[in-house]
């Protein structure tokens, strides 16, 4: 297998194993933080906007693992240097 | 297929490029700021004021009533810094909604230097409030081996902002555009909704989170 087919064999598997395995933790994590926050917002009902708003808050930080994931996988895809680095050679030879 | 709409160059000189994200970037702070101007041109204090007026004063007055749930006394002192973060990161999200609009927070340059003025705003109002010594004083509480830690975590922090803003509004469009390949009538109007709704939650967040940085460099270590 030469460099250019190993390249973008890596990155395909690569970007598609990032995304996929990557919002698994940040899902459970999102669910358990919704659950807890209802049962809060059941035993307090009037302290629902700051219980709101810390779930918002909480929620995007558990959101931001995800994006990260998913950002490198955009990377790996879109913008691969590595990709680029082989195409340059290629078409420059 | 566009990654971000640096990519997309309008005008060249030399070393001066005008790209996508500067021109609308531009025209949306073109468009606020006259709109602004234009609203409270006969801004009136009592008796029956204009709806555009109401408009604003519900905008403005929530977001002073956010800064101070948030634990920050005397909002009005942040007010603009935070409130210009809010309103100009949800105007450039909503308007997505308009054809042949490429939302500049979705490239990473924008949601850099956002992240890049709140990581200077953050020692500035910390200084401001609490003088030089007692805000570097905060850098080693509660012991000295926290001072690497902490600074990590300043950088670290302003990384994440602009990383997360760039990710949710990057892909949101991504998103569209791919279905627009695949399904093209009924789904990608269900992800443009979709896009505008988390739009309008990270602009909350954005701001929210750098009200709670300012609010944890301005605390006074007595309360």
């Amino acid at each position: 297998m030469d460099s250019m087919t190993l390249i973008a064999t890596a990155s395909i598997i690569t970007a598609g194993l990032t995304i996929g395995l990557g919002s698994i933790a940040p899902a459970l994590g999102e669910g358990k933080a919704v659950s807890t926050a209802l049962s809060s917002l059941a035993q307090q009902p009037d302290a629902s906007s700051t219980i709101t708003r810390t779930l918002f808050v909480g929620l995007a930080m558990i959101e931001s693992i995800a994006i990260y994931c998913f950002v490198v996988s955009m990377i790996l895809i879109f913008a691969n240097p590595f990709w680029n680095h082989v195409i340059a050679q290629t078409s420059g030879k | 297929m566009r990654i971000s709409p640096d990519e997309l160059v309008i005008w060249r000189h030399g070393f001066f490029v005008l790209n996508s994200t500067i021109v609308t970037t531009w025209t949306l702070m073109l468009v606020m700021v006259v709109g602004a101007k234009l609203i409270t041109r006969k801004i009136k204090v009592e008796g029956v004021i204009s709806r555009w007026q109401g408009v604003l004063e519900i905008v403005v007055t929530s977001i002073q009533k956010q800064i101070e749930d948030v634990g920050l006394r005397h909002p009005k002192k942040y007010l603009s810094f935070i409130g210009t973060l809010f309103v100009f990161i949800a105007f450039a999200n909503l308007c997505t909604i308009l054809p042949w609009y490429d939302p500049p927070t979705g490239s990473l340059s924008t949601t850099a230097a956002l992240a890049i003025c709140v990581f200077v705003a953050v020692p500035i109002f910390g200084i401001a409030q609490q003088g030089l010594g007692g805000y570097l004083r905060s850098y080693v509480q509660p012991t000295f081996i926290m001072l690497p830690f902490n600074i990590i975590s300043q950088v670290s922090r302003t990384l994440a902002l602009a990383i997360r803003l760039f990710g949710n509004t990057m892909s949101a469009a991504m998103i569209i555009g791919i279905l627009l390949t695949i399904t093209p009538l009924f789904f990608p109007i269900f992800m443009n909704l979709l896009g505008l709704l988390t739009g309008m939650v990270q602009a909350y967040i954005f701001s929210i989170l750098a009200t709670v940085y300012i609010a944890a460099a301005t605390r006074s270590s007595e309360v």
